[in-house]
């Protein structure tokens, strides 16, 4: 156990240490194969333009290779392993696309994702965005702002532990000792096992990403909030708006660009939820999403590689608008610099 | 002044606004303190009541047998067995008893109860009893009666000694440190420095590169899984190296954090003052030197608010750990650990919570510790952006 710990520090320092060689011994290689002599000002500057044009490649070299293997080349690969079998070997055309097409499972998963997809992003804007507002008006609001944005730092196997435990379901005469069971049993409700109820499970396992979600939108909502220009609320007053329509009239349509930024974000964390699935239900009673399918599918049976690159692309295909977007929105602002 | 403080003028009643944050503020409390609460709890209280009763302390229903009719003595003409209903050398406080187990509560302390058949029965709140009857008492036993009896609040550490010992908590946490500080730590180095290249250097190509790293941010995990599963265990197979390794999960988290390590980086390094970096070039500093001694310490709250971003990813992690890294005990991470004890200790809450607090109690101190730096990089990534 303490040699682990000893062998991961010495991978850190040694890690450190072979990057920070690897950029100061190519920077001196650089030197070294196209000197600068004082007394040629021709090569000088011919060598000094070498150097100029392959330096900025071996500072991006190491970043470049870690994307392109990671990243770029299992875009292509999974694209391709979608129209190949289950090994991957043989080329079966569309075959993978028409199985998820008729599968039911995945159009059980495809409808839940619509339903987190509805829910989860517009929830935690508009809680999000009500708790900015509220707590920029009081003394502690920081401290209010830091206990709402505190379970963004819990793991989602962790709060789905919390959770579990609110949703916890005593059968018989036993107490209830889950707090939702507790607080229906106090008003005089049946007790339930929420987590196999049919449809509805699903929204006990929203509220889970919401209670970690909330704090962010709220986090960047307040900043958009404290940047609205102060002459435009003054002449909402003086002109005798009244608090709600100050709010939806002048605050709101001015952070519009940061709640769409708000929203995009936590939609592109909705499509790729994982972790809260696997641990509350495991998709069982109803709750399969396309994250989990394509989990699934990677490992059941000796896994499945052509169909769990089908549901891959099926996420991949619903962020891709989003994607072309930010792209579109960096290169704006890169002209503007 | 700002927005705020003048709509603080022209809003709702103050007090209000107090209220409704102080109950928002309670719910989105509630879930972490029950399980924090819970995993200090004695195991048998945990299932015999509610968290929120453990300060109160819990009313737990209890078995004791009444004297045995042997040990009757006779008063007039009633028969009496007299005695305590705890054994002795233990005592507590008795709420309320009952003869039958699915009524404990039935009748009330200090107070006769007529069992019928001439039968009386009293229990004090000391636990004395007297039972008496207007006839001998038959049979061979005592009788049996059911307390609810007051249970001292009990507080253990035992649960956090189960799990970081004989659950294997201790090791996973061991392991989580393992993955989370060089996959932390290497990715930052590699985008600094392109970070730099793409912000202060002029090449072909560049706008097409800070393009790529843009859109790769979105590129959800899952499109990576199946080929990088499929070039691991190939390597493994070519030079006899197990698939799933350490130095393999490294390079995966290293490489997945990058696209937003070196969009973030950028936007920041970008917006340094271009006199520092040219005046520093016309001193003949290379551009190894200018980075290492200028942009590197300049840079140090992107730095922070990365690298508090990518710790907590990876340490909070499952599924790249699922993939990439064994199920064995040297590799099992927390948050593997956890799920797979929700499966294998379903309904073991002294086991579940105790776990569950183990694995957050890192973020959360990272968290509050360092709280400013992630939201100005969350700041950094999202309102721009926008």
């Amino acid at each position: 156990m303490i040699s682990q710990v000893v062998s991961a520090v010495g991978v850190v320092i040694a890690g450190v240490f072979v990057c920070a060689l690897y950029y100061w011994l190519s920077d001196k290689i650089l030197q070294v194969v196209f000197p600068v002599p004082v007394d040629n000002v021709h090569a000088a500057s011919v060598n000094l333009n070498r150097r100029a044009m392959i330096r900025p490649w071996l500072f991006l070299a190491p970043a470049l290779i870690l994307l392109v293997v990671y990243l770029v080349y299992p875009v292509v690969a999974t694209f391709i392993l979608s129209f190949h079998d289950r090994s991957g070997g043989n080329f079966v055309g569309l075959s993978n696309y028409r199985w998820a097409i008729q599968d039911a499972q995945f159009r059980q998963s495809i409808f839940n994702n619509i339903l987190w997809l509805a829910v989860v992003p517009a929830a935690c804007t508009f809680f999000g965005l009500v708790i900015a507002v509220l707590t920029d008006r009081i003394w502690w609001g920081n401290l209010a702002k830091s206990l709402i944005f505190m379970p963004m730092a819990i793991s989602f196997v962790g709060a789905s532990v919390i959770w579990k435990f609110i949703y916890e379901y005593r059968g018989g005469s036993d107490t209830q000792i889950g707090l939702l069971n507790a607080i229906v049993q106090f008003f005089g409700g049946d007790p339930q096992v929420w987590i196999s109820l049919p449809f509805w499970n699903n929204f006990f396992l929203m509220a889970i990403l919401i209670w970690i979600q909330t704090g962010f939108a709220m986090v960047i909502l307040s900043a958009a909030l404290r940047g609205i220009p102060e002459e435009t609320i003054e002449a909402a007053v003086i002109d005798g708006a009244s608090g709600w329509q100050i709010f939806w009239k002048i605050m709101v349509p001015q952070i519009w660009g940061t709640i769409a930024v708000v929203w995009t974000t936590i939609t592109i964390l909705v499509l790729k939820v994982f972790d809260i699935v696997l641990t509350m239900t495991n998709g069982q009673w109803n709750t399969m999403v396309l994250a989990n399918l394509m989990f699934d599918w990677m490992f059941r049976g000796g896994g499945d590689s052509g169909r769990s690159a089908v549901i891959a692309l099926v996420i991949m295909a619903a962020v891709t608008p989003i994607m072309i977007w930010n792209i579109r929105q960096a290169n704006k602002e890169m002209g503007g610099h | 002044m700002n927005a705020a403080s003048s709509l603080r003028r022209i809003g709702l009643p103050r007090l209000i606004v107090h209220l409704s944050v102080l109950v928002i503020c309670i719910i989105w409390l509630i879930p972490t303190l029950g399980i924090l609460v819970t995993s200090f709890r004695d195991a048998g209280q945990i299932s015999a009541s509610g968290w929120w009763t453990a300060f109160t302390g819990a009313a737990e229903t209890s078995a004791a047998r009444l004297g045995e009719p042997s040990t009757a003595k006779q008063e007039g003409t009633n028969y009496v067995i007299s005695g305590s209903v705890f054994e002795q050398g233990r005592s507590g406080a008795v709420r309320a008893f009952g003869t039958r187990v699915a009524a404990p509560t039935e009748f009330q302390v200090g107070q006769a109860a007529d069992l019928g058949e001439g039968e009386t029965l009293t229990i004090n709140e000391d636990g004395s009893y007297v039972y008496t009857k207007n006839a001998p008492f038959g049979g061979e036993r005592g009788k049996r009666v059911y307390l609810s009896v007051a249970a001292p609040p009990s507080f253990t550490l035992d649960n956090y000694r189960t799990v970081l010992t004989s659950q294997g908590i201790g090791q996973s946490f061991v392991n989580s440190l393992t993955v989370a500080i060089p996959a932390t730590i290497i990715p930052i180095l590699i985008s600094a420095f392109a970070a730099y290249a793409l912000s202060w250097m002029e090449f072909p190509g560049r706008a097409l590169i800070i393009a790529m790293v843009v859109g790769l941010i979105v590129v959800p995990l899952q499109m990576s899984l199946i080929p990088l599963l499929r070039m691991y265990n190939e390597i493994g197979n070519l030079f006899g190296v197990p698939s799933r390794s350490y130095a393999g999960i490294w390079l995966a988290h290293s490489a997945f954090g990058m696209p937003l390590a070196i969009y973030l980086l950028r936007n920041y390094i970008a917006g340094l003052p271009r006199e520092i970096i040219e005046s520093a070039r016309v001193d003949g500093a290379s551009d190894f030197e200018i980075f290492v001694k200028i942009i590197l310490p300049l840079s140090f709250p992107a730095l922070a608010s990365f690298s508090i971003f990518q710790f907590l990813w990876t340490w909070n992690d499952l599924l790249v750990a699922m993939v990439f890294l064994g199920t064995g005990k040297d590799q099992l991470v927390l948050t593997g650990a956890l799920n797979a004890l929700l499966g294998s200790m379903g309904g073991k809450w002294e086991i579940l919570t105790a776990s569950a607090f183990i694995t957050i109690v890192v973020p959360i101190i990272v968290f509050f510790a360092l709280q400013r730096y992630l939201v100005r990089g969350l700041l950094a990534g999202s309102v721009k952006g926008g």
